[in-house]
């Protein structure tokens, strides 16, 4: 079956020859129309599109927009916070970063649609430290659209106002941990809060209800507020609507961000077709579906179980090549569509020494305020570095294995998982690998080339 | 079988057991209550809950109900209603008592997640036990041996991390030991007010540190010391001194002001250690000043009073009765009682006042309040005199009536009770003038000029009560034996008192009380062997009416001052 075509929705512009990021150019597209169209709706009706829309978040849990957006505590008579999710730091995504560089005005509408829908009268964007140019380019778009009159006291004279602001982050991967974030944008450690009871729709920045949205998918809020809730859940498949923005990186002919509809590709489409395939001589090896902390798929292995159609239950046999690239079915085969980072290893990889460098930058960005997270991923980068650069032991295996055992579900947030899962899916699935790597590193590397050390 | 709660109540099942709490009431305070140890490290009642040792990880369940009918489901096997178990173990420290919650402590998970937050601790821990202050009262060794695995698994290199940082002037910090619990961070910032503490660099690296340009130098950093669950904090003061094992706890109270925060004074053979504070929820909480943790060192600081000497040589206790009664016996007498002196002693006071029917007075001691656990009345007992009868108004810094009634000769002998006249403004002249009797702890011009004099025990070495500033009767014991030559206070005041002429009265504690409490009427109902650990709070309302110069410190609010009189 031949791949289906991208669906660019939120990658519109992206690439387009003559677009640039600034407010002309994005007006000359049709840009704020849909904010002009919302300011004159009632908040409630833009919530309901796009609960109806069936929007699930894009920055790595997928959890529902519109339920997370109705658990806000709007009783409290606190000021009501939009934070925006801008550390995309998950290695293998670079999706936001283009929407920042080269639609920033896109993503401002969406901030301003949620902020109207949402009575919030000041967003933050939270941008990591390493995206200098981005937090720039943010802060012209914004100085842009104030002067044009979307940002600011009452927009467009609708009387509502709301003003953003945009944060850089120091560079820590853990304050993309909304808490952690929150922590953050307070001026304190990124240290994760627990939950209970701070929830952020409850007791989020400064205490007050506050809901933190990825960049993409404020994104599509725009698109949902202009096709309406209704029409966007009628793109992609059910529960796993819209589109969806797969950024491919590793060992494919033509690694990139490619957007789809969620669901309606496979990743034997997207490798093989969408991407060329593997680099000439090679073969696919694994694949790391949502970011590096999506637990890794091998090729050649195959998925069987139940699973739900409309209403029925029928019988699934996927091989890899198979899945369809949607937040259900790849939870459901035991990974997760996570930030939509696809990170591809071909059989030039040894498994142990990538799960070494995942390692590494796991206990790097550990922020060190619960012990599993603390001191796991420091002993698991040890055993892994120790594997690749000293002695390596055939039971070392199963002692990293064990060691994620004891992370996983014990942390305050979840950065314990996403640390535990690769060590957990790499040893699962190559644990024959790992067990054979002391021989197998004696012997001299095919490719003729000198082992580092 | 399932007690009916009462209205403010709500039932738990921890572990099977039925109990009934107030809402609210934290796990593993609850989990306490039926006898259940939930281990913790970064839990403290007293602070704020951070979760992050994850060592107080539990089941937990809570009954299930029908989600559409929300009757309770049934299970058919045991006829009880189901239990829902949560798919992943919780924090007992951040999840409270609500209706109908179960918890289990004792599950293969539950000690498999104990084990493994137990090895993570210790693999990057220097494992130094044989030399390191905390041994003995250290919750990882106590836990590891609990709830560990008993063997390593780790064979890569551990950290390495600052091993002697002066935090500050009585604290030191070993950054390796330290399991990040964050206690001292949350203690300094929500109780001493201080927010100097905090961590550095990241992950496992991360390490304790202050802020810079601070120092943790606030007088309640050594609070940091006793709730560090490792040997990471130790006390420049008491480190490497002694192994705690070797030390005899007496319960005391400190001294340094009318806070009368409870303490315990570490001994060992007649030397005293270490004070640490200890728990009363209605005074000091787990808290105490830096200050009164040092107040032992008088035991030994020079100057100690170590004889009893009449009219310029050393004599027995018999001679010195009977010159002081001798000069007692010509009139003109007044006593110089303390808001030191303990409940008994002012009492003993007072009497030897009656006897030799002489005017009672009293020195205050004011200093700056912390808003802590130092009041401004640095006096730890001015409310015994009152309620004792010695004074009944309150005293103040200067006995300039006293150097009157002395440069007029109305006031020919003074007895006083470890008050240094002088520092109260009498001069060496007014000093010369009058016959002093002495009793004291330490030398001083007053002792120096005494005709008589009778060395004393200092609070460390005695026993007695002390009502502080909200009026709470507290007791204190004897921690170490008095110094060779000293009399103990009570023993010589009833002498005097009896040498005055006033009655026969009980020379200890437990003799005297029977009078106390028959002659005392705010102490009637009590006597000083049921006093309970944390004190009896005494009907003050005969004294509200006083200027009492304390301001508000923990637990303690100073009663309404009256509108400014017109």
């Amino acid at each position: 079956m031949p791949a289906p075509e991208q669906f660019r929705l939120v990658f519109k512009h992206i690439d387009e020859a003559g677009y640039t990021n600034d407010l002309a150019c994005y007006l000359r597209n049709g840009g704020y129309e849909v904010l002009r169209k919302s300011v004159l709706r009632k908040p409630e009706e833009l919530v309901d599109e796009v609960k109806k829309s069936g929007l699930r978040g894009r920055g790595g849990a997928g959890f529902p927009c519109g339920v997370k957006w109705t658990l806000l505590d709007r009783k409290s008579g606190k000021p009501i916070y939009l934070i925006v999710n801008a550390d995309e730091s998950e290695p293998g995504t670079f999706k936001d970063r283009y929407i920042i560089h080269n639609d920033p005005h896109q993503l401002i509408e969406g901030i301003m649609i949620t902020c109207f829908a949402n009575k919030v009268e000041r967003a933050y964007i939270y941008i990591r430290g390493e995206f200098p140019e981005g937090a720039r380019i943010l802060e012209k778009a914004i100085a842009e659209a104030r002067a044009a009159n979307f940002v600011g006291p009452n927009i467009l004279g609708s009387g509502y106002g709301c003003e953003i602001y945009v944060h850089r982050g120091a560079g820590a991967y853990i304050c993309g941990e909304e808490t952690g974030l929150i922590e953050s944008l307070e001026g304190k450690r990124p240290y994760p809060r627990i939950k209970p009871p701070y929830f952020p729709a409850v007791l989020g920045l400064y205490q007050c209800p506050t809901i933190v949205n990825n960049v993409e998918t404020l994104c599509h809020v725009k698109h949902i507020a202009e096709r309406g809730g209704e029409a966007f859940s009628k793109i992609g498949t059910p529960n796993n609507t819209g589109t969806r923005i797969l950024c491919v990186s590793g060992h494919v002919q033509r690694p990139g961000y490619y957007e789809f509809e969620v669901g309606k590709i496979t990743m034997g489409q997207l490798l093989n077709e969408v991407c060329g395939g593997p680099l000439p001589g090679r073969k696919f090896k694994a694949v790391i579906p949502g970011g590096s902390s999506a637990k890794v798929l091998r090729f050649g292995e195959r998925y069987k179980g139940k699973r739900k159609v409309g209403a029925e239950m029928i019988d699934y046999d996927w091989a890899l090549e198979d899945l369809p690239m949607d937040f259900d079915s790849l939870q459901m085969i035991g990974s997760m569509g996570g930030s939509g980072g696809v990170i591809v290893m071909d059989d030039s990889v040894s498994m142990v020494e990538a799960l070494a460098n995942i390692n590494a930058f796991y206990s790097h960005e550990s922020c060190g305020q619960c012990t599993p997270c603390r001191e796991g991923s420091l002993w698991m980068k040890k055993i892994t570095g120790r594997m690749v650069h000293g002695d390596a032991r055939p039971e070392d295996g199963a002692l990293l294995k064990s060691v994620a055992d004891q992370i996983a579900g014990r942390t305050i947030c979840a950065f314990g998982e996403a640390c535990a899962w690769p060590t957990q899916s790499f040893i699962a699935k190559f644990g024959d690998e790992f067990k054979a790597y002391p021989e197998a590193k004696k012997a001299p590397r095919a490719d003729g080339v000198p082992e580092l050390v | 079988m399932i007690q009916p709660a009462k209205p403010d109540l709500i039932t738990v099942n921890i572990d099977g057991k039925e109990i009934a709490v107030p809402k609210g009431t934290n796990i593993i305070e609850a989990a306490r209550r039926v006898g259940v140890d939930v281990p913790h490290y970064c839990y403290h009642s007293k602070l704020s809950v951070v979760g992050n040792c994850r060592m107080c990880l539990v089941e937990m369940g809570m009954p299930a109900v029908d989600p559409a009918t929300k009757a309770p489901v049934i299970d058919p096997a045991s006829g009880k209603q189901r239990i829902n178990w949560g798919p992943r173990p919780a924090i007992a420290c951040a999840t409270s008592a609500s209706p109908g919650l179960h918890i289990r402590t004792t599950t293969p998970i539950v000690k498999e997640c104990r084990e493994g937050v137990m090895e993570f601790l210790l693999i990057n821990h220097p494992l130094d036990c044989p030399i390191c202050d905390q041994a003995g009262e250290c919750k990882l060794q106590e836990q590891s041996i609990g709830y560990g695995r008993g063997y390593s698994r780790y064979i890569e290199d551990k950290n390495v991390k600052p091993k002697r940082t002066v935090l500050g002037p009585r604290v030191m910090l070993d950054d390796e030991r330290c399991i990040l619990c964050s206690r001292c961070i949350r203690f300094s910032k929500e109780i001493a007010k201080d927010d100097v503490l905090g961590f550095t660099d990241r992950g496992s690296y991360s390490t304790l540190t202050c802020f810079p340009g601070r120092k943790l130098e606030n007088n309640y950093s050594l609070n940091t010391v006793d709730i560090c669950p490792v040997g990471a904090l130790t006390s420049t003061d008491f480190r490497f001194k002694m192994r705690v094992w070797f030390l005899k706890q007496t319960n005391s109270i400190d001294t340094e002001s009318s806070v009368g925060a409870n303490t315990v004074v570490w001994s060992r053979e007649g030397v005293v250690y270490r004070i640490t504070p200890r728990e009363n929820d209605a005074v000091n909480d787990t808290w105490m000043a830096d200050s009164g943790r040092a107040l032992y060192k008088r035991i030994r600081e020079g100057g100690r009073l170590e004889s009893i000497r009449a009219l310029g040589s050393e004599t027995t206790l018999d001679a010195a009765v009977e010159a002081a009664a001798r000069l007692m016996a010509a009139g003109g007498v007044a006593v110089v009682g303390s808001g030191r002196s303990t409940v008994e002693e002012q009492f003993l006071s007072r009497k030897l006042a009656e006897a030799a029917r002489a005017k009672a007075w009293l020195v205050s001691r004011v200093g700056e309040g912390d808003k802590i656990l130092v009041s401004a009345d640095r006096n730890p007992n001015v409310r015994g005199a009152l309620v004792t009868g010695l004074i009944s108004a309150l005293p103040s810094a200067r006995l300039d009536a006293l150097a009157g009634e002395i440069d007029s000769g109305a006031v020919k002998t003074v007895v006083s009770v470890g008050e240094d006249l002088s520092a109260a403004g009498l001069t060496a002249e007014q000093l010369r003038k009058v016959s002093i009797v002495y009793l004291g702890t330490h030398s001083n011009p007053t002792s120096a000029a005494a005709k008589v004099v009778i060395a004393t025990l200092t609070e460390f070495e005695k026993h007695g009560t002390f009502i502080n500033q909200q009026f709470r009767i507290q007791r204190f014991a004897k921690a170490v034996p008095g110094v060779a030559g000293a009399t103990d206070d009570l023993q010589a005041l009833s002498r005097l008192v009896a040498a005055a002429g006033g009655p026969a009265l009980g020379a200890d504690v437990g003799s005297l009380w029977p009078a106390i409490s028959s002659e005392v009427p705010a102490l009637g109902t009590m006597s000083y062997a049921s006093l309970p650990d944390t004190g009896l709070l005494v009907d003050g309302t005969p004294w509200a009416g006083l200027p009492f110069i304390e301001g508000p410190t923990l637990h303690f609010q100073p009663a309404q001052k009256e509108a400014a009189h017109v």
